[in-house]
Formats: C-alpha cells, structure tokens, sequence
C-alpha cells in the first residue's frame, strides 16, 4: 500500500523491533507463572460449572481446595487429572464432591504424571473441539451471508437485564447495528469469580455470565437467520477474570472481546503481574476461538491529552500487537483501539483526528481497528454531540477504520435509549454511502499539517517505546508514562492470585491451542 | 410545502414578557415552543402517531405537530413531536440554593488560603462504591485539569489526593483520618436506578459515626448531581455539569474560613 502520509516506515520497522523485544523481555515473566483464574479457566474447560448452595462458582471451589494445600504450582489439570483416574468420576462430580466437603484433591494418591497428561489431554481435546466447531459455525454463517466490507456498527446495550437487553439488541441489530455488545455491570472487573446463571440486576450493565452469554447469542443468530446478515456478539474479558471470560467467549461464540492487560492494569488499578499472566492465556483462547480482541488504547485519551499524549496510543498498539502474536493471534483478530478525543476547541482538531487514524492503518494494515466516538468533551447538548459524531464518522470512512464503536448523542447524560441508538446508526449509514469512496479520492498534501503529525506521532512513539525497552514494561509502568496513571509493580488487586509454576506444571490447553492453528 | 410553515394564526395571545406567567420561546413572546423526542413500544402505523399526538396533548402541549415518526424494530417506534406549551410557572417565587461564593481562579484560591487560612489545606477526592468512572474526578483533581482549567494538584496552597475509583465509603473514611483530610470530594457517575444515592448516604453516615462529619467540607460531584439534591443528603455543596475545579476549590476555602475552621 502506497503511504498516503509519507510515513517513514524505516521508523515504523524499529518501533515494531522494540516492541518485539518488550514484549519478549515481560513474556519470560509470564511463562513462569500461573494465576487463580487461569486455574479455574482450565476447571471451566474440563467441564466444571455451576455453583454451590453459597453461590460460590465450582471453578473456585477446586481451585480454593488445591491453593489451600500449597499445591497450584502443579497446575488444576495435574490433580483434577489424578481425581479422575483414582475415583472414576468425571471433572463435574469431583467439584460437586469437593464442594460437599467429601473430597480433597490433593490428599488422593498421585498417579504417574504421563497417565494424568494422558487423561486430561483426552477431556481436553473434546472442549478444543467444540470451541472448533463454534468458529466453524461462525465460518459457515459468514459463508453464506457473506461479511460486511465497509465498518462494522458497533453499538452497546447496558440496561442491566439480560432480557431487557436482548430486546435493545434485536432492535439496533434490526437498525443495522453489526455489532451488539454487552457492557457489564460497574465493578464486575474486580471479581475474583464469575457470576453464575442469567442475570436481571447490575449498574451501568449486565453481568458476563455464560448463560448471559448464551441468551444473546441465540437471539442474535434469529436476527441473523432473519436479516440475511452475521450480528457479531461482543463482551468484556479485561478484569480478574480475563481467561476464564474468554473461555466463556469461547464456547458460547462470542465474536469480539475486550482484551487488554494494560487497560486493567491502568484503568481498574489490577496487579501488572497478575493480569499480564491472565492476558496470555486469555488471548491464547480468544486467538484459537477466532475472537477479534478490543485493545484499550482508547481510554488513555480521556484521561490524558488526545492531542500531547497521541504517541501513547501507538506506542502500545505496538505492544500490544507483539502481545497478540506470542499467544498465536493474526493481525485479522486485532482489534486495536484508539479514540477519536481531541478537543473540538481546538484549531483544525479534526485534521490531527483525520493523521492519526490514517496513521494507524498504515501501520496496522490488516488489523481491524477499533475506533472509539467522542466521550469526554460530550457536554448533554445533544444537538452539538450528533454533530461531534457525524465528524468522528467521517474519520471512520475515509481511513477505513473497522469496528466502529458508534458515539452517542446523548453521552454524558444516561446510558442509550433505543432511540439514541437508532439516531446513531443513521448518522453513520448517511455518512458511510455519501462518503463511501471518499479516502480512495484522497491524497494528503507532502508537508502538510496531516502528514507532518502523523510523522510526529510515529516519531514520538518510537522514542518512547525505545525507552520501554530499555526499563521493562513493569518500570515504564511504575512511572506512570500511559495515562498519567502511576501503577506499582506489587500494588493494586489480585497480586495474591499469581503462583510459580513447577517443572511439572500441566495446562493442556496452551498447546493444544496454540498448535490448533489458524487459517 | 405543507400551510402549516407559515401559519399566521394562534397569535392572538399576549406579545408581553411576563414573568409571573413564563413559557418556552419559540419566535414569539409567550408561543410556548417544545420539542418532546420518545419512543412508544408499538408498531409504527396511523393509530401510533394519534396516540403519540394525544400524548403530547396530555403533556399541556397546544397544536401539536407529530412532525416525524419512524419504525424502530417492529413494535417500536420513534416519534419528534412539536407543540406550544399551555403551562406556566411563576418565576419570581423560586427560590434555589445556589452556591453563593465568588469564583476565584487557581492563583485566586491560593491567595486567598495563604490571607485567610495560613496553611494547605488537604484534600481527598474519589469515585466511590462500586462506581468505576473516574472522568468527573480526574476532571476536578489530575494536574493536567480538564479544558484549560488546572487540577487542584495543581493549586499550590492545596495537598490534593486522588484516590480513583471504586473505592469504598469504608475505606475513604480511613483514608480522610489518615491524610488529616479538610476537603472530601464525592465523584458519582453511574446514577441508573438511583444506586448513586445509597452510596452517597452511606458515606454521611460513616462520617457522623466517626465524628468527622463537622471537621471536613463534604462535596459531591458529577453529571447527574445539582446543589439541592447533595444538600438533601446531608453535604455542603453539589457541583454538575460544567463546573470546573476553581469552582469548587472556591466553594470550599470559602466555606472553611465562614465556618471558623482551623
């Protein structure tokens, strides 16, 4: 593709090499480690579910029992693995067991370790192949509906009820949304379990829950069967709970997912350690499930500066795609994401809006990027607020951006009314087909204001990525240099959940995943 | 062109601004003009526009005008409607609680510690509860401020600390008794279903049952919070939308020295 910025991708090459190394340096972290939740991931894709007369979800109760013994290092599959060959029973039964206070786990006598590998791995290939199957049926939906070429329309429901909010999705869907996706309730990032079962209550959102999960995903494939067209479905993994909502994602055939360590750690004040662990596994399943994951970069701008802090954003695109490609996600899952915030006081803002989204094409020519609306300087007039996204639409068509998270106009005054909705979706269809092949006609002026900021930007994420590399991802942190949030390396929530694996750690999952492949 | 865009009747009413008897304005004195936007849960069709019609008439709406309806799925539908407003209020006997202090500028509000006060006062400011927004905090306190108008970790004259989100009313508390706080600030984003106002009363209660409520300036903050109702719940003072962080660091330096505290 011929640049139409005249980007100097010499640059382009080296921040992609130093980002390669960050990523390498943190990933040696990462493998030594384990966490709680990929633990009870692992539960989850054996078979676990369901919760106990408490409330308290099985995954926790098995992984509570083998945490309590000081034996997690080994890793879930190693004991549940032994469970099954000394009692005969299935990873289901044993949890029901363990959680009747009949069973400990770790007190059993061990097996040969090649006999529990061999046994996991059988269970385990049957979960790898129903996950298998659901991208299969999502192919064959796409097959015969064909896919959308232009931006998807990305539109959220938030009304707390999962029933209430398939009815808000099948609308917007009818409207011609292309993408639903279901905000979760303020605070469930904090959890350190999942919710079970279908949920009517929650604030600013609905729980993720599998059987949430569920509910819409069947009524958005009637809508699909019914329109001719694929809805994708989209929720949230970032959180305490990162791998085990994307094995939910996984296997009820979520399309999207937010999915970024960062976002938690700067965002949510999460450990960096444990949720850097937790993104590798997470994304591992998101990447074989054929998931395209939402990257964050998008909430640094509403903190910090869209125009002084524009480097930030790509620098950790950078990372964040060297992240994906060690946990086998291709470019064509990789939602980056980045914001359309700058200040619409400010003098030919729209231009910088218009570099920076280019920008972020060239660099990133296969990833379907993710392109946030205007949120922070929406004021409640509403009339001015449908004009700011008529503006971040026209972005959108000309640099190709993909997933197009619609901006609403009434942002800043309550979560949105079908009627928002449905505004919205219009302002960005009139635009889309009016300006359709407008980027085509484009060429930027050499020198100009659009091609010497992206220059800029580019230049200026070098740089910093350059200094991350030599710091390490956790210093760079500490430092506080994404967001203007300062983060310690041992502070925040979930620090006690990471464990060092053992020689003999088992979790058949990551090989069988990442060699499952994918086109 | 349909007759009714240059309609010359229904202008026999009074052309006199009258305040005792206030209406929207339109073009006219007193035609009484609103728009009403809404949705009705059924299939868009004649009988849906009637009974959209007779809904703004049963809102004190005269003539009106359902100048636009849509489909929104199959049993909802989305309706624009104009009318003229037959009600009226008397605004010379409202009576608001407005925060009455003058508005300093950064420099302002130092100056008027360093004169009136002598020493920095020490502020907290956090989303509490399960509120997980920290855009309104972050507005009021990072250093950076929000368009144009500096944080108050900015303010030389203040030792200001933001805590971020989701932190508990319990923990805020501790956290006020530790750092010696003289300001709290209260930033609420999630108001749906009303879950802002359990948590703000829980917060008063704390305070009172820690003794702290009259040592500190207890102020709250966000889109969907007015002056009247952070009263109401027992604080000194609310700030929504549009207020910056002199506003508030104005009310509460001059709240601090009016109420004699040290």
């Amino acid at each position: 593709m011929k640049s139409k910025l005249k980007l100097n991708f010499a640059v382009v090459d080296k921040a992609r090499q130093f980002a390669r190394d960050i990523a390498a340096d943190t990933q040696k972290f990462i493998e030594k480690h384990t966490s709680v939740t990929i633990e009870r991931t692992c539960a989850r894709l054996l078979g676990v579910d369901g919760v106990d007369d408490q409330g308290v979800p099985l995954p926790n109760i098995l992984v509570d029992n083998i945490r309590n013994n000081n034996g997690l290092s080994l890793g879930l599959s190693v004991y549940l693995g032994n469970a099954i060959i000394q009692t005969g029973k299935t990873p289901q039964q044993i949890a029901e067991a363990v959680a009747a206070g009949e069973l400990d786990i770790t007190r059993l006598k061990m097996a040969d370790l090649f006999e529990i590998r061999a046994k996991i791995e059988e269970i385990a290939g049957q979960t790898v192949e129903r996950i298998k199957s659901n991208r299969k049926k999502r192919e064959e939906y796409l097959g015969r509906f064909g896919d959308k070429t232009g931006p998807y329309l990305y539109v959220i429901v938030a009304t707390g009820n999962i029933y209430e909010d398939i009815v808000q999705a099948r609308a917007a869907a009818n409207q011609g949304a292309d993408i639903i996706a279901v905000i979760r309730t303020t605070g469930q990032s904090l959890l350190d379990f999942v919710p079970f079962g279908a949920t009517t209550e929650g604030f600013g959102g609905t729980f993720a829950t599998q059987e949430n999960f569920r509910l819409m995903r069947q009524a958005l494939d009637e809508v699909s069967e019914k329109q001719g067209r694929y809805i994708r479905l989209c929720n949230y993994c970032s959180g305490l709970c990162m791998p085990e909502i994307a094995a939910m994602g996984a296997l009820e055939r979520l399309d999207v997912m937010l999915n970024d360590a960062l976002y938690g750690i700067l965002f949510r004040d999460i450990n960096m350690q444990r949720t850097l662990v937790d993104q590798y596994f997470s994304r591992i399943i998101n990447g074989f499930a054929g998931v395209i994951i939402n990257t964050g970069e998008d909430n640094y701008l509403t903190t910090a500066d869209a125009v002084e802090e524009a480097h930030t954003v790509l620098a950790s695109q950078f990372i964040n795609e060297q992240f994906a490609l060690i946990s086998g996600i291709p470019e064509e899952q990789m939602g980056l994401g980045h914001a359309f915030e700058i200040n619409p006081d400010l003098k030919n803002g729209f231009l910088f809006e218009l570099a920076q989204a280019q920008m972020a094409r060239e660099i990133f020519p296969r990833a379907p990027l993710k392109y946030m609306p205007p949120t922070k300087f929406k004021t409640g007039n509403i009339f001015r607020g449908h004009v700011q996204d008529a503006l971040f639409n026209m972005v959108t068509v000309v640099t190709g951006q993909k997933l197009h998270l619609l901006g609403m106009l009434t942002e800043a005054i309550h979560t949105p009314l079908m009627s928002d909705r449905a505004l919205s979706i219009e302002n960005a269809r009139y635009i889309f087909n009016t300006m359709a092949d407008l980027g085509d006609e484009i060429e930027f002026k050499e020198n100009g204001i659009i091609t010497n900021r992206a220059n800029q930007v580019l230049n200026e994420a070098c740089t910093m990525l350059e200094s991350i590399r030599k710091d390490g991802l956790f210093k760079t942190l500490e430092m506080g240099r994404f967001a203007g949030v300062k983060r310690p390396v041992n502070g925040g929530k979930g620090l006690d959940g990471v464990v060092e694996k053992h020689e003999n750690y088992l979790n058949p999952f990551v090989e069988l995943m990442m060699k499952g492949g994918l086109k | 062109m349909s007759s009714g865009l240059y309609s010359t009747k229904d202008k026999n009413f009074s052309k006199e601004l009258d305040l005792t008897r206030l209406k929207p304005y339109g073009d006219t004195m007193n035609d009484g003009k609103v728009q009403v936007s809404f949705t009705l849960p059924v299939a868009d069709d004649d009988r849906a526009v009637e009974a959209a019609r007779q809904l703004g008439a049963r809102m004190g709406l005269s003539d009106v005008q359902v100048s636009h309806h849509e489909a929104l799925d199959k049993d909802f539908s989305f309706f624009v409607v104009y009318g003229n407003l037959t009600h009226t209020v008397d605004i010379t006997t409202i009576k608001v609680a407005t925060i009455d202090s003058t508005v300093m500028d950064m420099h302002g509000v130092d100056d008027f510690i360093k004169e009136n006060i002598g020493r920095k006062l020490v502020v907290i400011g956090a989303s509490t509860g399960a509120d997980a927004h920290t855009v309104g905090i972050d507005a009021v306190m990072n250093m950076k401020g929000y368009a144009g108008h500096y944080g108050l970790e900015r303010y030389q004259m203040l030792e200001a600390y933001n805590l971020g989100s989701q932190v508990s009313n319990e923990d805020f508390v501790k956290k006020a008794i530790e750092l010696k706080a003289d300001v709290l600030l209260v930033s609420q984003t999630v108001t749906q279903k009303d879950v802002h106002i359990g948590n703000m009363v829980e917060l008063v209660e704390l305070l009172e049952a820690a003794h702290l409520r009259d040592k500190v300036i207890l102020v709250a903050g966000g889109p969907r919070i007015t002056n009247d109702l952070a009263k109401e719940l027992g604080y000194d003072a609310g700030f929504g939308p549009g207020k910056y962080a002199e506003h508030v660091a104005s009310f509460f330096v001059d709240e601090f020295v009016k109420r004699k505290m040290k």
